[in-house]
């Protein structure tokens, strides 16, 4: 399959610090991948680098064959990438489905005067809104926290509703940022579940950020592995446990004798 | 809560002391003492008195003997007024020996000899003052620990008596008065006036808070989420239209002063549902928001007038462009200043309204604008042959202007441009990542306020015949500001209830009017800190699930 | 691709015509301030003397703007919001300065021992903005510090008409007249040019406060620790500095500076009134834009900037337009230069890239 997302020397700095270090990536259409790195690795820059909240000094980032790198976040999502957070960021003062209903913007078209008059094609696209939101809240089973303010669910839903607001985007590639920071073994396996079966659902592209181990070696067929802003290694989780290098950058030096084992990478984190 | 001692008791009344020494140094003591509210008790009295009470009542409220020892709760009302009161007249007392006035401009012998209940010994007028404190304390920390219903009902009787007292001249203007006139006197209320008034209303309000306590003990989360069937809503509509009709002519008795207070009022309606699109929908501080207003005003004065400045034309064909030129000023300020971070805009919205003011002030562009003179001779709107030239008739227009930005607001509200505009407010870089044009988005609803504003600023110059540039200055964008935050942000109706309290309320007590930027200034901050969503909150929007949606959940 | 192509793909991805408009309306604005400029030049019937006194003029009044601008950036830097009522603490200032200085006036000590007279006014007008500035952080600010952006903003709005209308209803709607003191009558010349005494005691003063202060948050125990709460709060406070007192220390200092500069304002109009922290607020948070919010060497060459500027101005730039009165103007071109920082260099003169607040 063709990749749907290629970087190619990508470099971010803040002043002095290189925070993303000519960065090669790349991700296969319908995979799932992991970006992983100690804290400060540049993961979440080189995120942030996708969705168009930083733009990279050097390199290109290409998605669908189409250079993003530089243009404007709202452009982005338009072309059909989405994001989650890791401090989960959703709209705190408004209704579960309000988010979700937010989430649908660049898939909508009328302008003011259409709402103002209330013209039959605003109607029908309202109504469109509804239903869709409706069919998503259900999807992720919060159809009755919709009319509750978003910052009053509970912790797991508020991630699973940053999620859904992520989908009616109609992303093509989603980026979930620790989606189980802060859950519970139960509940981490649920996620994984879920985002296994969101891929397969809705054809999607996943790249994840994640510090449980875990979880990326459950879920990833590809992880990449950062260390100060370059890519130390990349591949399978087979191979990423056991390269010296991943070892070292996790552990420090020194660790990387005996023979490493899911646990050790797990505890690492 | 902190454990209640009698040392955090004492605090309260040093307090209480220091917020009525406040209170009297701000002179507001002896300007409304001219105001009776109830016989020979003045609204002077009422304010500083007022503070003892609050204070009391709080104390009450927030003490932990509330439950454990209630005996002792109205004692410590006692003292916490009691110590406010005598702090309070260490004023006279000191102020008597040494001359203060060359810096507090009112300690003035009549303060002190006021505050002394007018008493010739110092010694019974200090006397008269720690008591009436202490009492007041004492019967305010009472209520708290009466029954909730009668708590209820004497809290908001004694309220709404004072009100009632305090504009007993205006409520004799309408067409109440009939009903009324045995309670007051020639101005304020009769003694027996004010019983009478007291039971009634404090039976009243005792019932309602009984009643919305059963409702809420019955009702479910269904009941208070599900609509209330549409009759219902249609003929609640209808008394509301009909009562807003007949207003002028009726309840107000066409009196030239009241519908005044009432259009201007309307007119703060329409520029708060303008700015609440601005700052509550969209969560952009627009601080020079009388610019817009004051473009509108002046396109209309400059088109219309008769005079020297004039053009001649109707206000017919002045108001759309009004409108529209302050729309093209909006955008035109947006612009620059929306790509900006939030307290920036601020600023920057309060540097262009002064500028507006400063241009229109100045000899540079006095031969157009007409400079400090201002324009005058502004003709009245004319229908056909009927000139809307009775304040009475002004009022329907004004009533029209709401009812089509009540009614743009609401539908923008729901829809695309509304969600965004929430989402920009609650976090603007995820609303970015959620796909939304932040400049244009916020140009819209910065658009939209300065429409609005523009609309208002065109009546008001019709209205009042004339305007001046220092009409236009930073206090009515406060104003405005503030009556959307006592309101509640976001709110439409709250918009309403801002206005007649910030707007109608010290418009009709002229001798409050110098007290009036004091008050907004305390109303903004108490607001933030005890009651940041307003006085009519926000709604969170309910949707339902539409009809016809049969199809099994997937995507 | 060479450099300049890579840079115009930048702004080809980055900027859409939104932005065009700004940078054009900006351009425009320039073009004819820059017109003006030329005209005055060819038709000035100003002598360089006068210009010279324009620029003397300018610096002194920049130092009051400066001393107050260090007390919107200080406050900045550590808490990230805006004090507006810090123009009302710069006015409570001045009355404290204005009141100790009629008592002693009445005691005949003003005129008497002037220098000494200065000296206690300039503390008596130190801790009462002090007292002031400490009353709002208390009441308005602390209990909200972790509430969404647009309250705090509220409440020092609130805050600052509070402040002012309650000076109004304490001291008066009028004017108050300061005491004259004859040391500050007539000027003193240097190189030739002739400054007024109580200029030349401004510039002098603003210049000692600025270097005092400078020295004061680089050096001390406490200047280094509001740098460490600058840069990170919550880490300052595992190293166990107090943040709730070197905030209130902060706004300390830099109400300290605002009731300087009350003095100064006073000795230089001889006048006080409730009004008089409005426009002196606006016009220091300027200069604190201007030289790059948070950035305390940038907020005092903002000032002076400022002053320059605005006493410049009318004469520079509108005079040659044609416009008669340029001077009722003053205010507009200050504001215009806010904006048109604003629209260039967002960051300042001296601020780095105020780093990205993003995600």
């Amino acid at each position: 399959m063709a990749p749907i997302l290629v970087a190619r020397h990508v470099t971010k700095r803040f002043g002095g610090l290189v925070a993303v270090n000519d960065l090669d990536f790349e991700i296969e259409e319908h995979a799932i991948a992991s970006v992983i790195g100690p804290n400060g690795a540049g993961k979440t820059t080189f995120f942030n680098c996708i969705t168009g909240f930083y733009v990279p000094e050097e390199g290109t980032i290409t998605f669908e064959g189409k250079e993003i790198q530089g243009l404007r976040p709202d452009k982005i999502t338009s072309m059909g990438i989405a994001r989650t957070y890791q401090n989960i960021r959703l709209f705190a003062k408004m209704s579960a489905i309000e988010n979700v209903m937010v989430g649908m913007h660049p898939r909508l078209s009328l302008h003011w005067w259409d709402a103002v008059v209330h013209t039959p094609a605003f109607v029908r696209q309202e109504r469109r809104v509804l239903r869709r939101a409706w069919e998503l809240l259900d999807y992720i089973g919060l159809a009755d926290w919709a009319n509750h303010q978003a910052n009053s669910l509970p912790y797991g839903a508020q991630r699973r509703l940053e999620i859904a607001r992520a989908l009616a985007s109609e992303p093509k590639l989603l980026l979930l940022d620790e989606p189980t920071a802060g859950m519970n073994p139960q509940e981490t396996a649920e996620m994984i579940e879920f985002i296994r079966k969101l891929r397969d659902d809705w054809d999607l592209t996943i790249l994840l950020i994640e510090h449980d181990m875990k979880v990326v070696m459950t879920i990833s067929e590809k992880i990449t592995v950062l260390d100060f802003g370059t890519k130390i290694a990349e591949g399978k989780p087979e191979d990423i446990q056991r390269n010296p290098r991943v070892i070292e950058a996790y552990l420090g030096r020194g660790a990387a004798s005996g023979l490493p084992t899911a646990q050790a990478a797990d505890s690492a984190a | 809560m902190q454990a209640t001692t009698w040392r955090s008791t004492i605090k309260a009344g040093l307090l209480t002391g220091v917020i009525a020494l406040y209170v009297a140094l701000t002179g507001m003591v002896l300007s409304l003492s001219k105001r009776p509210v109830v016989d020979k008790l003045s609204l002077g009295h009422v304010v500083y008195m007022l503070v003892f009470v609050v204070m009391g009542y709080l104390t009450a409220r927030r003490s932990s003997w509330r439950t454990t020892r209630p005996a002792l709760v109205p004692v410590q009302g006692l003292v916490v007024g009691g110590i406010g009161a005598a702090l309070l007249a260490l004023l006279p007392v000191f102020g008597q020996q040494v001359d203060l006035s060359w810096i507090f401009v009112t300690t003035k012998p009549n303060l002190y000899k006021f505050l002394l209940f007018n008493q010739e010994s110092m010694a019974v007028g200090v006397a008269y003052l720690v008591l009436t404190g202490a009492a007041l304390g004492g019967i305010a920390a009472l209520l708290p620990i009466l029954p909730e219903v009668l708590h209820q009902g004497l809290l908001y009787g004694a309220g709404f008596t004072l009100l009632l007292g305090v504009l007993s001249d205006l409520a004799q203007r309408t067409v109440l008065k009939v009903v009324l006139k045995p309670l007051f006197a020639y101005k304020g209320l009769k003694p027996s006036g004010a019983l009478i008034l007291f039971v009634v209303l404090s039976v009243l309000f005792g019932l309602r808070h009984w009643w919305l306590q059963r409702q809420r003990e019955r009702s479910t989360m269904e009941v208070i989420l599900g609509e209330r069937p549409a009759w219902a809503r249609g003929v609640q509509q209808g008394l509301l239209l009909g009562f807003l009709l007949i207003l002028p002519v009726w309840l107000l008795n066409k009196d030239a002063y009241l519908n005044s207070v009432v259009n201007l009022v309307n007119l703060y309606i329409i520029m708060g549902l303008g700015l609440n699109i601005v700052v509550g929908f969209a969560g952009l501080l627009d601080l020079g928001y009388v610019a817009f207003f004051a473009i509108g005003a002046y396109t209309v004065a400059l088109m219309t007038s008769t005079g020297d400045l004039g053009h001649g034309y109707t206000f017919w064909q002045a108001l759309p462009l009004a409108v529209i030129l302050a729309l093209v000023a909006g955008v035109v300020l947006g612009i620059p200043v929306l790509r900006m971070r939030g307290d920036y805009l601020a600023i920057v919205t309060l540097g262009f309204g002064e500028i507006i003011r400063i241009l229109a002030n100045s000899d540079w562009l006095k031969p157009f604008m007409g400079g400090a003179l201002g324009v005058l001779d502004i003709p009245k709107p004319a229908l056909g042959n009927l000139v809307l030239k009775e304040e009475y008739q002004l009022y329907y227009l004004i009533l029209a202007g709401i009812f089509i930005t009540w009614f743009i607001a609401t539908r923008l509200y729901h829809s695309r441009v509304g969600r965004a505009w929430q989402a920009l407010r609650e976090d603007e870089d995820v609303a970015e990542a959620m796909g939304i044009h932040l400049v244009t988005t916020k140009l819209l609803a910065f658009g939209f306020g300065a429409a609005f504003s523009g609309l208002s600023g065109a009546i008001f110059a019709a209205k009042v015949g004339s305007v001046y540039p220092h009409t236009f200055n930073l206090i009515i964008s406060i104003n405005v500001l503030s009556l959307i935050i006592v309101g509640g942000i976001g709110s439409l109706p709250g918009v309403v209830v801002g206005a007649l309290a910030l707007v109608g309320l010290p418009e009709l007590l002229r001798e409050f009017s110098e007290y009036r930027m004091l008050f907004y200034g305390i109303a903004l901050i108490t607001m933030m800190l005890v009651k940041p969503e307003g006085f009519w909150p926000k709604k969170l929007n309910v949707y339902s699930r539409p009809q016809d949606d049969t199809g099994p959940a997937t995507p | 691709m060479n450099q300049w192509q890579r840079r115009l793909d930048y702004w080809r991805r980055r900027y859409d015509i939104t932005d065009v408009v700004v940078w054009l309306f900006g351009l425009t604005i320039l073009a004819v301030a820059l017109y003006g400029v030329v005209r005055s030049l060819q038709t000035t019937t100003y002598d360089a003397k006068r210009w010279a006194q324009f620029v003397v003029y300018g610096v002194s009044q920049g130092g009051v703007y400066a001393l107050i601008a260090l007390g919107y950036t200080l406050v900045y830097g550590i808490l990230f919001m805006i004090n507006f009522a810090h123009g009302e603490i710069f006015m409570f200032g001045a009355f404290g300065a204005l009141f100790t200085a009629l008592a002693l006036d009445k005691a005949e000590y003003w005129n008497q021992h002037p220098v000494a007279s200065l000296l206690i006014v300039l503390v008596v007008a130190m801790v009462t903005s002090s007292a002031v500035a400490v009353l709002v952080e208390r009441v308005a600010y602390r209990p909200l510090r972790k509430a969404p952006r647009l309250v705090p903003l509220i409440t020092a709005i609130g805050a600052s008409f509070t402040l002012q209308y309650t000076a109004r209803s304490f001291f008066g709607s009028g004017l108050r007249a300061f005491p004259e003191l004859d040391m500050l009558k007539g000027s003193v010349n240097v190189l030739g040019l002739e400054i007024g005494k109580s200029h030349a005691l401004t510039i002098v003063v603003s210049l000692l406060m600025m270097a005092g202060l400078y020295w004061y948050v680089q050096n001390t125990k406490t200047g280094k620790a509001m740098r460490a709460v600058a840069e990170n709060k919550d880490v300052a406070a595992l190293m166990g500095i107090d943040v709730d007192q070197i905030i209130v220390r902060t706004f300390i200092l830099g109400a300290s500076m605002a009731g300087v500069a009350g003095v100064l304002y006073s000795l230089i109009f001889f006048q006080v009134k409730f009004f008089m922290g409005f426009v002196p607020g606006i016009k220091a948070f300027t200069a604190a834009v201007l030289g790059g919010i948070g950035n305390i060497p940038g907020a005092m060459l903002g000032g002076y900037f400022l002053g320059i500027f605005e006493s410049l101005g009318p004469a520079l730039i509108l005079e040659g337009l044609g416009i008669p009165a340029p001077s009722q103007l003053k205010d507009v071109i200050a504001f215009t230069m806010l904006v048109m920082v604003l629209i260039f260099r967002p960051t300042g003169i001296l601020g780095e890239a105020v780093a990205e607040k993003r995600a």
